[in-house]
């Protein structure tokens, strides 16, 4: 099966000096969460909004259902849903109204009611959009990105503003859109977003993706190292150094960290035993996508 | 690369007509249910605008305001001092198809800039745009339901004038009615291309307001004509509104035609539709 979007060195410059994407290539394939990560301003909204059609690419090929977004918008009517990061509807529409309208544009659509009710929004269906909380605003935009029933969807930071039930019922929802076979794109700063829903993630950083993989693939390949973690008076731990695997051990007041490789909680938990130590407490923490992001990028997302 | 269409159209026969892929790609764009789109859009501004305060006040509210204002003052009476002042007929004969006028100006220059610019700030047209509403359809619906409000507003002039001043009935309700239509084009035009290139509904609002007060002052809407002093009538002659008093003023009481106003009108209408639709740019 072809892939669902193909985007080959793509490349946008604001002005004459601004790059905002810088070589960009990627394939999103039928039916998977893809993740675009990165922190503010990396150029992910710019990649989405070239392949979403919003924006002209400088250079570079962009396919979306093989067909070119910009040219041939028409062509992908109802088949894209797009949920914005910036964008309003007029004060004084009513939440039923948008669907109606947005619905209205797909011929054949009318089940929107449906999407009311999943996106917790039945209740609200005669508020003005003025009056909808942002939690409210960003559902209703998903909502709207859904309501023609797409083959792809884009979703820009959908989470932001969502309280953390809000978010996880979001999560949720997602998983159920991509379950019917529904392709997502995902862009998002949230490292813990992103590591629960993304099939994929490709890490952006200044204009350019620095590394794709799936969540775990990341992890692996650019921080392979977890850390086993237990709290001790222990007065002198550089023993703990001979440990196999053990790379490094460092302590923060009864804090012992020990970082590296292989069935590192076991080893530990072997020599504490043979030392007679009993820590409470001793576990492993698994390195995280927010681990992988610091190595590759050398910054934190909020910077 | 060049793009797809038209790599697969390489190995058509030779025979077959050419099929251009970026036109029909355009048309496609703009249109399946396209007249379907702007019908609905064109409702749903309807209510949006009936939700408006500003559109209650300066359309339906301060016209017939102002006419009970100067109904109250100078009566129907023609004759006496109004023989002077009001080409010869009833003041409130004369004001009824000058503020049918005043009611179109208001839906132009206040409500469609500050509309507009709205939408373009603040990522309403964007939203829009995402799912492919086709530009046309937005400006359409703006225009269309302004088109709505300005014949709402105008009943509510003429029917206040009719009941308590009882002005005759227009000399020719077609040339009354094209002259609307004509005026509503002129001043929806002004109001798009406001919207057009102000940066933002607080600016619209105000080049909006002030133009409403400066045209409903010196278009002979509220001050007549024959009284103005000689610059408040230059000032006049480079008012749209002017034109479009003349021109109801001459359907109402003597059913005739201002080619001048209309050919005035017009012009505005086309200069200003085709400049906002060049200028009016996706936010």
């Amino acid at each position: 099966m072809p892939p669902v979007i193909t985007v080959e060195h793509l490349r946008k410059v604001y002005g004459h000096h601004v790059v905002a994407v810088d070589d960009v290539s990627f394939e999103v394939e039928q039916g998977e969460i893809f993740g675009l990560l990165g922190s503010n301003g990396a150029g992910k909204t710019t990649t989405v909004e070239c392949v979403q059609g919003l924006r002209t690419p400088t250079g570079g090929t962009v396919r979306v259902l093989g067909k070119d977004p910009v040219h041939h918008a028409g062509d992908l009517r109802g088949r894209m849903g797009c949920q914005l990061q910036e964008s309003r509807l007029p004060d004084h529409m009513k939440v039923w109204e948008a669907l109606d309208l947005f619905a209205s544009l797909t011929p054949g659509v009318v089940d929107w009611q449906t999407l009311l009710e999943q996106w917790g929004l039945a209740e609200k269906r005669n508020a003005s959009f003025s009056n909808l909380s942002g939690g409210q605003r960003q559902r209703l935009f998903i909502a709207l990105a859904l309501v023609s029933s797409p083959e792809v969807v884009f979703l820009d930071e959908m989470t932001t503003g969502l309280d953390p039930a809000a978010r996880r019922i979001a999560w949720d929802l997602i998983e159920k859109i991509r379950d019917r076979g529904t392709t997502v794109v995902l862009v998002t700063h949230f490292m813990d977003e992103a590591e629960r829903l993304c099939d994929r993630v490709a890490v952006v950083d200044k204009g350019k993706i620095i590394a794709a993989d799936t969540p775990r693939g990341l992890v692996v390949r650019y921080d392979p190292l977890e850390q086993v973690v237990f709290t001790c008076e222990l007065p002198e731990i550089a023993w703990l150094r001979d440990v196999p695997g053990a790379r490094s051990v460092t302590r923060r007041g009864q804090r012992v960290v020990v970082e590296g490789t292989g069935p590192l909680l076991a080893h530990v938990g072997a020599a504490l035993l043979q030392r007679d130590l009993a820590c409470e407490d001793l576990r492993v923490i698994e390195p995280s996508l927010e681990d992988v992001f610091l190595t590759l990028t050398g910054h934190l997302v909020e910077d | 690369m060049a793009d797809g269409a038209a790599g697969r159209a390489a190995p058509a026969p030779a025979d077959a007509p050419p099929a251009p892929a970026s036109p029909a790609g355009r048309r496609r764009l703009s249109h399946p249910g396209g007249l379907r789109v702007l019908l609905k859009l064109t409702w749903i501004e309807l209510k949006l605008f009936l939700r408006e305060p500003m559109t209650i006040v300066f359309t339906f509210a301060f016209p017939v305001v102002l006419m009970f204002v100067l109904g109250e003052v100078f009566g129907n009476q023609p004759g006496g001092s109004n023989e002077r002042v009001f080409a010869g007929t009833g003041a409130m004969n004369y004001y009824a198809p000058a503020y049918i006028a005043v009611v179109t100006m208001s839906v132009g220059v206040i409500m469609l800039p500050a509309r507009l610019t709205d939408y373009r700030s603040g990522g309403v047209l964007r939203r829009f745009r995402a799912s492919l509403v086709p530009i046309w359809a937005v400006l359409g619906s703006q225009v269309l339901a302004a088109l709505v409000l300005g014949v709402i507003g105008s009943v509510l002039v003429a029917a206040f004038a009719a009941i308590f001043y009882p002005v005759h009935f227009p000399d020719s309700l077609a040339l009354l009615a094209a002259g609307f239509v004509l005026c509503s084009a002129a001043f929806a035009a002004i109001g798009t291309l406001l919207g057009a290139v102000m940066p933002s509904p607080r600016a619209a609002q105000g080049a909006g307001l002030m133009l409403f007060f400066v045209m409903l002052f010196l278009s002979g809407a509220s001050v007549p004509m024959e009284v103005m002093s000689s610059t408040m009538k230059k000032i006049g002659d480079f008012l749209p509104l002017t034109y479009g008093v003349d021109l109801l003023q001459g359907a109402w009481s003597g059913g005739t035609w201002d080619w001048t106003a209309a050919i005035v009108l017009l012009g505005i209408a086309l200069v200003a539709g085709y400049l906002s639709l060049r200028v009016y740019r996706w936010g």
